[in-house]
């Protein structure tokens, strides 16, 4: 008997039945066509885009409000020049029609090991919690979201939403299932694990700016 | 004695808990005043002994089944079980019904003595809506929240609420006064090295309050602390919170040499 | 790993005086107790949010088969392949095919609990592969070859300094002693690992049966990176870690990072569905999942069940008052405290575990903690009966408990038995009001005084004052 065969019914011999019948099976293949509704976090605010500023910078992170998708590079060469980053980037074809100022490099290629500053486009933000949803694809490398030191985001405030459950409104919408990568981003990478005393830039990005826009 | 005359007196059975019995007396008649006080008759029934608890507790049912049956027979004549005791009075009103899983007509009593069953201080606030004490004592005190009292039976503030009408006495919080003092019955001689870690922590936390007194609701947890307070050395005073609330603090406390006559 | 619970009574007194072990976790409240404390108070839906956990995870484990067959459909349509693996044994065997296929030399890791259940790095270093522990805690238990011990903070019971000392030794850099430039020298080092490992293992705190994703939470990013480089990515987790979809995963997430560090979210919850699709430039070409029985599915249905909703968010050692005096260590195996208390007997069997679920008050602050209600010292309770049924209990324990039995069935008995008792207790304080010292002590007066009866019963003074009333 396979692993797997030896799994299941030792499973089914725990739970005292055999396979599920059709009924049952359609039952709960049901429960996840229509998933329950469960509890969540209130979140009553008015302003949406001030809660999920208040939140992320709560762990470190920083935002800035900008008006248009034109100003990202300027708001990031400014971020550059504050820290003393070289003029270079990687940044995803999603954000492939903006204009760099002269002396800039940009690859929208994966990351790789020296690269010190990258650039997404952020699929959703949940003011919940302050955090940003990434999805992996050609235009939106996942590398850039962890290799550089810096990472900047762009959260289009359109996407902005209350909860974790209505990026999952989103997803069943745009009818792709997952993509191969999600990734919730809620600060700067972390470390309690000397001492117990917090350490930004454990091997993720050290600095966490997003570009709240509109 | 004050009687309630339009209603009648509910008939209390005290449960003797087995350590208090040995150890402390004044803890059982401390109790009796306390419930003859607001209003119970209390009896003690003879044929009591020990909650079932050790067996319970060291992995035999069995021995537990029995006593609980015994318990069920002495008490269940009662309108209330009371006892000065978080621990044993928990082990009664949760473990008792589920000992009893397969034997309905035994479940069902232990069911029904569960549901009469309190610790103390609790059915005397929230049973008999005792607001305060008739009692001094003078000193600081800090409470140890013993863990049955607290996490199966609910005692938090009512303890504390009668303390507050005790004349005389000031309460002083210690941190972590809801965290093991490493009594847990068997625990503490399988374990006494741990045992007694965990006693220093809780008595660290007890004398950075500066209180003279500490008090719990749990005669073993307190025998432990008071052996460790002994063996150091520490002046610090421990007694059960009924003694106090009873009036009846005026003895050596626990560990404590008789006065000289 | 290796098995030393058959130790914990030597290893627990040596915990007690290990002063570098005991400055460490007394770091443990401030870290963790208080900050959870907090973050629930701050979320009014925490304790219903708590029941719906428990109440998903008992809707998932009746339909365990299900749910793992819907998951595995789903992991197959995104181009995965989901192995079953009985036991330690089984998954190793699974994960080195998988490591020799792929050519590896150098492995990278993200925490796993499941894969110390697999003894999984002694059989990959075995084998001549490179294995590196990337989670910083972890990474720095390696470097002192100890396992972990804590289930989300593996390394907690290091200080600063020993830290300092295995980084100057390991990287052949002067020594550091400040936190961030040590934090900034194992990012370094870590770095060129990540970009030239062949293959990535991580965890997986849930398995989502709608979509077929592993989803991971972290803080560092290091699983992040140890998947997202590697050619090729393997999960690791248990059989009983699947949800159905991600609306009953969101509850999850609401609970774990508050009960575990006390955070409202952790800085990255990642879901990995499948290896690279086509025209992605960057993650694995290849991607598995090895999901663990070893011993899961006998709890279903037992009085063990309850244990299988455990999310390893490590809150019930974090308030263990046992757990907070002795360290992890002391428990021998991959799990320790409350839950490993459970876990260890049943998974490793009753053998050499005895100690564990005795070495706790049954003071059931776990409980009280528990994201998902897991009735920890009920759990511990029935492991002892088992014990004793077993006839494991030690045999001059149940010697003393049929003495016991025996006269407390018999009132008459007892309270004449208890009279003698404390008249002797009383003759032998001597006035003084205390025991130094017993004949037959069982342990009490090591550390203690026994305080001394006063000679008389209650129930002897209460019939003598008020009769039988
Ligand atoms: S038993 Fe409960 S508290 Fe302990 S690790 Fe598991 S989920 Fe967390």
């Amino acid at each position: 008997m396979s692993s797997r065969d030896t799994i299941f019914k030792a499973i089914r011999q725990g739970l005292g039945r055999g396979p599920l019948d059709d009924a049952a099976r359609a039952k709960l293949d049901a429960r996840i066509a229509e998933p329950p509704q469960h509890i969540r976090a209130t979140v009553d605010d008015a302003d949406l885009v001030a809660r999920f500023a208040q939140r992320f910078e709560s762990r470190s992170g920083t935002t800035e409000r900008i008006a248009s998708l034109a100003d990202v590079p300027a708001a990031v060469a400014a971020l550059a020049e504050s820290y003393a980053i070289a003029p270079s980037a990687v940044v995803g074809t999603a954000l492939g029609e903006l204009a760099w100022p002269e002396g800039w490099q940009i690859d929208h290629g994966a990351a790789t090991i020296d690269v010190m500053l990258g650039v997404s486009l952020a699929w959703r933000g949940i003011a919940e919690t302050g955090s940003i949803l990434m999805l992996s694809g050609p235009e939106r490398p996942i590398t850039h979201n962890f290799v550089p030191e810096t990472h900047v985001v762009v959260l289009p405030v359109e996407h902005l939403v209350r909860h974790y459950e209505d990026c999952w409104v989103a997803l069943r919408e745009a009818g792709q299932g997952a993509p191969r990568a999600m990734n919730f981003i809620s600060g700067p990478s972390r470390t309690g694990d000397v001492e117990q005393t917090i350490e930004l830039g454990a091997h993720g990005p050290r600095r966490m700016h997003v570009l709240i826009l509109g | 004695m004050s009687d309630t005359p339009t209603k009648p007196r509910p008939r209390v059975g005290l449960f003797a808990t087995c350590v208090m019995n040995a150890f402390r007396p004044s803890i059982g008649f401390a109790s009796a005043k306390l419930l003859e006080d607001a209003g119970c008759h209390v009896s003690v029934p003879a044929a009591q002994t020990c909650c079932g608890q050790p067996g319970l507790n060291s992995g035999d049912e069995d021995s537990a089944l029995a006593l609980a049956k015994q318990v069920i027979e002495a008490f269940e004549e009662f309108d209330y079980v009371v006892g000065p005791s978080g621990s044993c009075m928990a082990t009664i009103r949760h473990d008792y019904p589920n000992l009893f899983a397969d034997m309905a007509d035994w479940r069902k009593r232990a069911e029904a003595l569960a549901a009469k069953s309190y610790e103390l201080l609790s059915f005397l606030t929230d049973v008999m809506g005792v607001t305060e004490v008739d009692a001094e004592y003078h000193g600081t005190i800090t409470y140890h929240d013993s863990c049955s009292g607290l996490r199966s039976m609910g005692v938090k503030g009512q303890p504390r609420q009668l303390l507050g009408t005790v004349k005389g006495l000031t309460i002083k919080e210690m941190e972590d006064t809801d965290v093991c003092c490493g009594f847990g019955g068997t625990f503490c001689v399988k374990y006494p090295e741990i045992s007694e870690k965990m006693a220093d922590d809780k008595l660290a936390n007890a004398a950075a309050t500066g209180a003279d007194t500490l008090l719990g609701g749990d005669l073993g947890c307190l025998l432990h602390l008071a052996g460790r307070l002994r063996r150091k050395g520490s002046p610090v005073k421990v007694y059960h919170t009924a003694e106090v609330l009873a009036g009846l603090a005026d003895g050596p406390s626990l560990g404590e040499a008789p006065k000289e006559a | 790993m290796e098995f030393r619970s058959p130790e914990f009574k030597t290893r627990a007194v040596h915990a007690l005086h290990d002063a570098n072990l005991q400055k460490a976790l007394s770091n443990t409240k401030a870290g963790f107790v208080v900050k959870r404390a907090q973050a629930a108070a701050e979320m009014p839906e925490f304790e219903a949010l708590r029941d719906t956990a428990a109440e998903i995870k008992n809707h998932v484990l009746a339909n365990l088969d299900h749910y793992l067959e819907k998951y595995e459909a789903a992991v197959t349509a995104a181009g995965g392949h989901v192995h079953y693996a009985t036991d330690a044994e089984d998954a190793r065997r699974i994960i080195l095919g998988i490591c020799k296929k792929a050519n590896a030399k150098r492995i990278t890791k993200g925490k796993s609990m499941v894969s110390e259940e697999m003894s999984l790095n002694e059989a990959l270093i075995g084998e001549g592969y490179e294995v590196v522990e990337t989670d910083l805690g972890e990474y720095i238990i390696q470097l002192a070859d100890e396992p972990p011990s804590h289930i989300i903070a593996p390394a907690i019971h290091k200080t600063k300094d020993q830290v300092a000392d295995l980084f100057a030794a390991a990287h052949n850099k002067p020594r550091k002693t400040d936190r961030a430039a040590l934090v900034a020298e194992a990012r370094e080092v870590l770095r060129e690992k990540y970009f030239t490992a062949e293959v990535g293992i991580t965890g997986g705190n849930f398995l989502v049966a709608e979509t077929g994703s592993s989803v991971i939470v972290t803080n560092e990013g290091n699983g992040d990176l140890t998947q997202t480089l590697a050619k090729v990515h393997i999960v690791t987790s248990g059989i009983e870690r699947v949800i159905p979809t991600l609306d009953d995963l969101s509850v999850f997430l609401r609970i774990l990072a508050r009960s575990a560090t006390g955070q409202e979210t952790e800085s990255y919850t990642t879901f990995s569905t499948g290896p690279r699709r086509p025209g992605d430039i960057d993650g694995p070409e290849e991607y598995h999942v090895v999901l663990l029985d070893n011993g899961r599915s006998k709890m279903l249905g037992s009085r063990f069940q309850d244990m299988l909703r455990c999310i390893r968010c490590g809150a019930c050692m974090n308030h263990c008052p046992v757990y907070g005096s002795i360290g992890g260590h002391a428990y021998g195996w991959v799990y320790p405290g409350p839950m490993g208390s459970v876990l260890t007997p049943l998974i490793k069997g009753m053998d050499g575990t005895y100690d564990l679920p005795n070495a706790c008050t049954l003071n059931g602050r776990c409980q009280s903690v528990c994201p998902v209600r897991i009735p920890l010292p009920d759990l511990l309770r029935e492991i002892r009966h088992q014990q004793f049924r077993k006839d494991m209990t030690p045999k001059r324990q149940k010697q003393a408990l049929k003495l016991w039995r025996y006269v407390a069935e018999r009132p008459k008995l007892y309270h004449f038995a208890e009279r003698i008792g404390v008249r002797i207790l009383a003759s032998m304080a001597n006035g003084k009001g205390k025991l130094r010292s017993l004949p037959f002590d069982p342990g009490w007066t090591g550390a203690r005084d026994l305080p001394a009866p006063t000679g008389r019963t209650f129930l002897e003074l209460w019939q003598a004052k008020r009769g039988d009333k």
